[in-house]
Formats: structure tokens, sequence, C-alpha cells
């Protein structure tokens, strides 16, 4: 299943605060 | 809600969440507060069991006490071999101590640990809830 990430943390967290949903922070140093 | 942050090219968001090392994964609960923290790479199961282990802690905070062992069982059930199998066990039942306020959550959880995971730090923790020693 993919999955459909985003790179804008300060909306994202916007995002899931509205919707009463945890957030997932995946920090890499692999390229993208 | 799924966030990929490329530490190269934000390396201010390392520090902001006081990430040290990658790869990091933060489980952030509604409010932005970080509920479970993975730190280093983890094999398939591992990580799903973290990461099932840390919507149970997410849902403990919420004192959403179901919710949170739906999830410490989840992890248990389909993670067994995990290393976050333990901890889910243990946190499965305060959570139901917490809902129910029967000690027998604890004294079952206790247990529960003399027939699976033993051996391990978080059988060593719920070994109070058992009987007192001789």
């Amino acid at each position: 299943m993919a999955i459909d990430w985003t790179a804008d943390v300060d909306a994202a967290l916007r995002e899931a605060q509205s919707a009463r949903r945890p957030a997932l922070l995946d920090f890499t140093a692999a390229p993208m | 809600m799924p966030i990929r942050i490329q530490v190269r090219e934000k390396p201010q968001l390392m520090e902001r969440f006081g990430v040290l090392w990658t790869p990091t994964v933060l489980l952030l609960d509604p409010s932005g507060t970080e509920r479970h923290r993975i730190e280093g790479f983890l094999p398939a199961n591992d990580f799903a069991g973290q990461l099932l282990l840390g919507l149970g802690h997410a849902a403990f905070a919420a004192k959403d006490w179901k919710e949170a062992q739906r999830r410490f069982r989840q992890v248990v059930d389909e993670f067994p071999d995990s290393d976050a199998a333990p901890e889910a066990q243990y946190w499965q039942g305060v959570a139901r101590y917490k809902e129910t306020n029967d000690a027998s959550a604890l004294k079952d959880t206790y247990r529960a640990f003399q027939t699976r995971y033993g051996d391990t730090a978080w059988a060593k923790k719920a070994s109070v809830w058992g009987p007192p020693a001789a």
C-alpha cells in the first residue's frame, strides 16, 4: 500500500489536530 | 497523517523535535505531543509492532482505555515475536485497570507474564502485581 507522504510539517500537524488524528514523522537521510 | 522529513533539506526540524539520528520515527498525538519514538532501523514486523504500540500509547494518553487496550492487544496478537509485544502486554493490563479500577487486571497481567515474555524487563515491572515474596 502506497503511503501519501507530505513534507509540509506545520500544515500536516494543523490538519492532524483538526481531524483529531495522530501524526507520523519520519526523519530520513535517504534520498527521496 | 504521514510526514517525511529529509534531514539534509530541513536540518532545523531535527533540532525542533530533538532528533539525533536517522532513521527516527515519531508518533505525535493530535495535539502535537510526542507519544512514541523509534530510533534506528527495524525489520518490518518489529516496526509495525512499534507503530501499533505508539497508537496504543496515544490512546492511553487520551484516556481512551478501550482503544488503548485494542491497540496493545493487536501488538501481542499480530506481532507476538516483536520487541514491542512484552511492553504491549504490560500496558494492555494497565489500560484495563485504568478502565475498570479492578486490581484483577494487574494480577491477570502478572500471570500472563508467567507464561509469556517472562524473561523481559516488562515481566520484572509486572512482578509487583504478583503474590508477595515469601
